[in-house]
C-alpha cells in the first residue's frame, strides 16, 4: 500500500454564509500532516482553527479545494471511525459514570463486552484517573473532566487525535501536568494527533509541528518544523532552541496581524 | 423543620377561615329556623348548631372528616358507600388513561423530533386538542367511544389520556431536543445510527423533563376521570358521588370525594417524584 498522509489538503476553502454576511473562515489552506506527526494550530480567535479541525472531522464542509484523511474523504474517513475528537469542553453524558462515559464509543462501534471493560481500565490508567471511574462527571473537577474525555477519544483505535483547546479553561499548573501526560501518550501510541492551542509555549513544547494561522480570512501564515529532541522533559522550556522557537511563533502572529489595525 | 413548621402555619390558618366561613353561610338557616319557631337566637346559639347541622351550606371541617372516615374505615370497601370502592374505580380508570396519555405524548414528541413533516404540522394540533374545554368535549367522547362497544374504564380512561397526553408531549419534545451540538457532533464523530443516538443521547437527556411533565400529567389524568364519570350515569367513582351528592343536596358526600380525589392526587404525584428521586437522584441530575 502506498504510504499516505494522515491528513492532505489543498486550496481548501470555506466561507459561512451569515446574516452579517459571508464569513471567510478558512482561505487556501494548504498543508499535509504525516502520520505520527503531532501538529499543533495557532492563532488568535476567529482564525479558523476549530473550523478546520471540524473540516477535518466532517463535522463541517468545505466550500472549495480539496481534502483526504488517511487517503479518503473526511466523510469516509468518518464512517471509518479514523479518528476520535477531543472537543474544546469536556462533554461528558452527565447521566454516566467517568467510566461509562469512556466506554460510550466502544459501545456505539460494538467493541465485544469483555474488551470494553480491558479498554476502559487501560485509557483511564493512562490518564491517571483509575480510581475515578465510578464517578460522575460532576463530582470531578475541570481538569479531570477534560482528562476523561482524552481517555474517551483514546478507547478506541483510531489512529488520528483531533484536539480543539482541550486544556483552554484550566490552571496553568494542571495544564503543564497534561501536556506532560499527553506528550509521553503521543509517544507511546504514535497516533497522529491535531491539537488546537492559543498558548505559544503549549504549542512550541508538543509539537513536532507548528502551524501558525491568522484571521479575516482564516489562513495559514506560517508552517514551523520543531528543532527539539523528541525526549522533552519540562525545563525544555527554558532552553535556547525553545526560546527560539516560540519567538519565530510570536513573530509569524504578529505579522498575521500587522495590517489588521 | 421550617417546612413543616410553615406547611401547618398554612393549614391552620386555612382551617380558621374554613371554621368562620361555615358560621357565617350556616347561620341563615338556624335564624330561619329559629325565627319560624318564634324564638330569638343569639351567636351564642348559632355558632355551636352551624357545626353540626345536618344539610350545611358549607361543613364544618371535623364533619367532612368524621365523613371521610365512616366511609373508609368504617365500611367494607366492596360496599357502595365506602369511598375506597369509589376511589379505586377512579383510580384504575386514571392509572390507565395516564398509561396510554403518556405513551401516547412520548410516541408524538419522538415523532415530532425525528420526522420534519411531523414537526411542521402536529404540534398546532397537539394544542388546539387542549384549547377546547374538556367539560364539553367530554360527554361527545363518551357517548363515540360507547357507539363503537367502548365504555366504562376505558372510556373513562381515554378522557384521562386526552389530557394527560399533552404535558408529556409538549415536555419530551423539549427534552429530546434538550442534547446541545457538542454532544451531539460527539455522536456523529462515533458514526452512530439515529437509533443510538436516541437511545444514548436523546433518551436520557429528556428524562428530567420526562418526570416534571409525569407530575402534571397524572394529576390531570384523575381530573379526566373523574369528568368522564359525570356524563355517563356511572355507577361508581369520585365523579359519580359528586353528582349524587348534588343531586340529593348531600353537601358531606361531595365535600368528601372532593377530599379523597385532592389524596389521591397528592399520592399519585408523591410516588411520581419517588420515582423521579429513584431515576435521577442516583445519577446526581436532580440537584
Ligand atoms: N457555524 C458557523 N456559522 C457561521 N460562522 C461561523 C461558524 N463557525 C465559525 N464561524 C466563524 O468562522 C470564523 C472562524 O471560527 P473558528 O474556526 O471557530 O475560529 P477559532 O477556533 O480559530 O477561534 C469566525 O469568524 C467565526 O465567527
Ligand atoms: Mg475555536
Amino acid at each position: 500500500m502506498p504510504e499516505t498522509g494522515a491528513i492532505s489538503a489543498s486550496s481548501l476553502d470555506l466561507v459561512f454564509q451569515t446574516r452579517g454576511g459571508p464569513v471567510h473562515a478558512l482561505s487556501n489552506v494548504d498543508l499535509e500532516v504525516a502520520p505520527g506527526e503531532f501538529v499543533s494550530f495557532i492563532g488568535p480567535s476567529g482564525c479558523g482553527k476549530t473550523t478546520l479541525l471540524r473540516v477535518i472531522a466532517d463535522l463541517e464542509q468545505p466550500t472549495g479545494g480539496t481534502i483526504s484523511v488517511n487517503g479518503m474523504t473526511p466523510g469516509e474517513a468518518r464512517l471509518k471511525r479514523a479518528y476520535g475528537y477531543v472537543f474544546q469542553a469536556a462533554g461528558l453524558y452527565p447521566w454516566r459514570t467517568i467510566e461509562k462515559n469512556v466506554r460510550l464509543p466502544l459501545e456505539v462501534m460494538g467493541y465485544p463486552a469483555r474488551e470494553r471493560a480491558e479498554r476502559v481500565a487501560h485509557v483511564l490508567e493512562l490518564v491517571g484517573l483509575r480510581d475515578f471511574g465510578r464517578m460522575f462527571p460532576w463530582q470531578l473537577s475541570g481538569g479531570m473532566q477534560q482528562r476523561a474525555s482524552i481517555a474517551r477519544a483514546l478507547a478506541f483505535d483510531a489512529g488520528l487525535l483531533l484536539m480543539d483547546e482541550p486544556f483552554g479553561a484550566l490552571d496553568e499548573i494542571v495544564r503543564d501536568h497534561l501536556n506532560e501526560q499527553l506528550l509521553a501518550l503521543h509517544a507511546r501510541t504514535g497516533k497522529t494527533v491535531c491539537f488546537v492551542t492559543h498558548s505559544i509555549p503549549e504549542a512550541v513544547y508538543l509539537s513536532t509541528r507548528i502551524v501558525v494561522m491568522s484571521p479575516r480570512p482564516g489562513r495559514i501564515i506560517d508552517v514551523i518544523d520543531s528543532t527539539l529532541p523528541q525526549e522533552r522533559p519540562l525545563d525544555i522550556r527554558e532552553s535556547a532552541a525553545f526560546l527560539e522557537l516560540a519567538s519565530r511563533v510570536r513573530e509569524g502572529l504578529r505579522a498575521g496581524h500587522s495590517y489588521d489595525e | 423543620m421550617r417546612t413543616v413548621l410553615s406547611i401547618a402555619t398554612i393549614c391552620l390558618a386555612v382551617l380558621a377561615v374554613w371554621y368562620v366561613g361555615a358560621v357565617f353561610l350556616n347561620a341563615k338557616w338556624e335564624r330561619d329556623q329559629a325565627a319560624r319557631a318564634g324564638v330569638g337566637i343569639g351567636w351564642a346559639e348559632i355558632v355551636p348548631a352551624t357545626m353540626s347541622q345536618e344539610r350545611p351550606v358549607l361543613p364544618a371541617p371535623h364533619q367532612v372528616a368524621v365523613e371521610i372516615w365512616k366511609t373508609t374505615v368504617e365500611k367494607r370497601i366492596t360496599s357502595k358507600r365506602s369511598l375506597v370502592y369509589h376511589g379505586w374505580i377512579t383510580l384504575s380508570a386514571t392509572l390507565l388513561g395516564f398509561v396510554m396519555g403518556v405513551g401516547l405524548g412520548i410516541l408524538l414528541a419522538v415523532g415530532i423530533v425525528h420526522n420534519r413533516a411531523m414537526d411542521l404540522s402536529a404540534m398546532p394540533w397537539v394544542i388546539s386538542s387542549q384549547t377546547i374545554p374538556i367539560l364539553a368535549i367530554a360527554p361527545m367522547i363518551i357517548v363515540v367511544l360507547y357507539n363503537i362497544g367502548i365504555s366504562g374504564l376505558l372510556a373513562k380512561a381515554s378522557i384521562s389520556a386526552y389530557l394527560s397526553f399533552f404535558p408529556v408531549a409538549v415536555g419530551m419534545v423539549k427534552g429530546l431536543r434538550a442534547p446541545d451540538d457538542m454532544q451531539l457532533d460527539l455522536m456523529r464523530t462515533y458514526n452512530a445510527s439515529a437509533w443510538q443516538v436516541f437511545w444514548k443521547l436523546r433518551w436520557p437527556s429528556s428524562l428530567p423533563y420526562l418526570f416534571a411533565s409525569l407530575k402534571v400529567a397524572i394529576a390531570i389524568a384523575l381530573v379526566g376521570a373523574i369528568i368522564g364519570e359525570l356524563p355517563t350515569g356511572s355507577q361508581g367513582g369520585f365523579g359519580a358521588r359528586m353528582l349524587n351528592g348534588s343531586y340529593y343536596g348531600q353537601v358531606l358526600i361531595i365535600w368528601s370525594a372532593l377530599f379523597g380525589a385532592a389524596i389521591c392526587a397528592a399520592l399519585m404525584v408523591g410516588a411520581v417524584g419517588l420515582a423521579q428521586r429513584a431515576v435521577l437522584g442516583r445519577t446526581g441530575q436532580m440537584r
